[in-house]
């Protein structure tokens, strides 16, 4: 089956999550990938949704993290202060799912303001949401971000959600509990941090895309793993289950899944984000 | 009394007022309605500033927005917002933004009568230094540096609630939000409920705020359109659709506002008749 680049991302993001995990999700792209992998590999994924649903089993993709689905399949539904002070703060959640405006190469997260003057950005983005306190608290964090060279920059125009701060030893100096954004995951491949030097490295690619096409869409010098791997395409089960789920949502996400069963033979490398689609897809980020 | 004699009472120029409703039970008809009386100058607080906050921020009754995420839930950008933000129109806009685990615990210690709350949060971020109300605090136990945020204490609050009964005992329930902290951490607190009953049934997981903690409850069927109440109306998301269209020009906001808002009645404005609220509106004094 053909499939897109936006559909092997969603793809590898699943794959990310084993089953028995508790993942934090946001909205859209990390939703549709923890619903992916509970749909396929993970059936004991135990999702959680800052509104305060936990354990939610939605068998449609929620429209927004209060979509009533998630409320009526939870095994408890909490307060939001509840949801923040005693599930998220104390490190009992594996995996924070997040999205990003902009990332930069220590993994930092900005959903806040493009544009360094903060009283008049050049684009306001939704703000924070809840990211910060899941990318310092989870046990770990995937971030999942259409890559282009205005998403990956150098340095992030705001630090909405730390990732690796400064550097080696910052997560440690701000007392961040979690170990940050192990995976970062793109249209066009993975990266990780250096063990080293907490810079994210390019570690899995998807076929048919090049180093030189992720290079082209990174805006820093983009190092590159020794052992890069080539990730394995979407089965045709995968993205079976990920199309029907897509297809639960309705008017305009119906028709960008129509689109997708129609999709291109090649990975469609997806065109640069404008500042609206970076603003919609924040979206993630905060929830 | 009437939703709007409700918000009359309750919601004054110049008021810090907090509408929550964490994507459920959202008041809208009760922005409506501040709308409608043409306030201004208010300090507008909410978690998720949604369509219902761009909608007062387009129609200038706004000046100062305090909040942790901006956005159309599940669409995108709010244009209203951002036109205020990025343009100043149609007046300036001065923001404060916190995560939501910092709007939470704000709520928190307002409803505790504490002055702040504590939490592991916001270190290493740009925001602490875009706001008075964060600061480091150190634990006197261990030593830790922790983040401690300053109280909310809203002049009032508003909530959209399921039902209340005859006496003004309100009770909400599904997705309950930060809504019970909301409403015990300000000074009079408006309630909008789906329906009136004589005896509230207990239910599993609801809220119930008693009647002692809630000026003035206003009878709204449909008040949360167009998010949801659970057990009573579902989200129109074709609403949230459309109002990324609609608020994207200027002209199209203004004549929404005017078809939809201001020649519509009170409670009317969602598609509901006009209602009288329950009697069991207890006043400012609590």
């Amino acid at each position: 089956m053909s499939y897109t680049s936006d559909e092997m991302m969603t793809v590898t993001a699943a794959r990310a999550l084993r089953n028995g995990m508790t993942c934090f999700v946001g909205i859209g792209l990390p939703s549709e990938a923890a619903n992916l992998a509970r749909t396929t590999h993970a059936p004991d994924l135990v999702l959680i949704y800052e509104s305060g649903t936990i354990g939610a089993k939605p068998d449609v993709l929620p429209l927004s993290i209060g979509d009533g689905i998630l409320a009526q399949t939870a095994d408890s539904v909490v307060s939001v202060p509840e949801i923040f002070n005693y599930w998220l703060q104390p490190g009992r959640i594996d995996v924070g799912f997040l999205g990003a405006a902009q990332l930069d190469k220590f993994g930092n997260i900005n959903t806040t303001v493009i544009g360094t003057d903060y009283a008049s950005p050049v684009v306001r983005l939704p703000g924070a949401g809840g990211a910060p306190e899941i990318a310092a608290a989870c046990k770990e964090v995937i971030v999942v971000i259409r890559q282009s060279r205005r998403t990956f920059v150098e340095r992030v125009d705001f630090v909405t959600s730390v990732g690796f701060g400064d550097g080696p030893g910052s997560r440690q100096r701000l007392g961040l509990t979690g170990a940050g954004p192990r995976r970062v995951i793109t249209d066009l491949g993975v990266l990780a941090p250096d063990p080293v030097t907490s810079e994210l490295v390019l570690t899995g690619i998807y076929q048919g895309v090049r180093v030189a096409d992720v290079e082209a869409k990174t805006g820093w010098e983009l190092r590159v793993s020794a052992d890069l791997a080539e990730i394995p395409p979407p089965s045709d089960a995968e993205l079976r289950a990920l199309r029907r789920l897509l297809a639960t949502m309705p008017a305009s996400k119906t028709a960008q899944a129509g689109k997708t069963a129609q999709a291109s033979k090649t990975i469609a490398v997806s065109t640069i984000a404008s500042a609206a689609q970076s603003a919609s897809s924040t979206e993630g980020a905060a929830r | 009394m009437s939703l709007a004699e409700a918000v009359a009472a309750a919601v004054h120029d110049g008021d810090t007022v907090a509408m929550e409703g964490f994507t459920h039970l959202i008041p809208h008809a009760a922005g409506h309605e501040v709308i409608r009386q043409r306030r201004r100058d208010l300090t507008l607080v909410r978690m998720t500033p949604d369509v219902i906050y761009d909608q007062l921020i387009g129609a200038g009754c706004a000046s100062k927005l305090v909040f942790s995420w901006a956005g159309n839930p599940g669409v995108g950008s709010l244009h209203r917002f951002r036109d205020a933000v990025e343009n100043s129109w149609p007046v300036p806009l001065e923001i404060e933004e916190h995560s939501h685990a910092g709007m939470a615990n704000r709520y928190l210690a307002g409803a505790s009568g504490l002055p702040f709350a504590i939490l592991r949060g916001y270190r290493g971020t740009g925001l602490p230094a875009r706001t008075s109300g964060v600061a480091e605090i150190v634990c006197p136990f261990t030593g830790e540096t922790l983040t401690a945020v300053s109280a909310l204490r809203p002049d009032v609050t508003v909530i959209h609630a399921q039902r209340a009964d005859q006496q003004g005992n309100v009770q909400f329930w599904g997705i309950t939000g930060v809504q019970k902290e909301a409403v015990l951490a300000a000074s009079r607190a408006v309630v909008t409920v789906e329906e009136i009953v004589d005896v509230l049934d207990p239910r599993p997981g609801a809220v119930v705020l008693p009647w002692w903690t809630v000026s003035y409850v206003a009878l709204a069927p449909g008040g949360a359109h167009p998010s949801y109440a659970l057990d009573y109306s579902a989200r129109d998301n074709d609403f949230y659709l459309a109002w990324d269209a609609v608020s994207r020009d200027r002209a199209s906001f203004a004549a929404w506002l005017d078809e939809q808002v201001y020649r519509r009645g009170d409670g009317a404005g969602d598609g509901t008749p006009l209602v009288p609220a329950t009697s069991a509106a207890t006043g400012e004094a609590r």
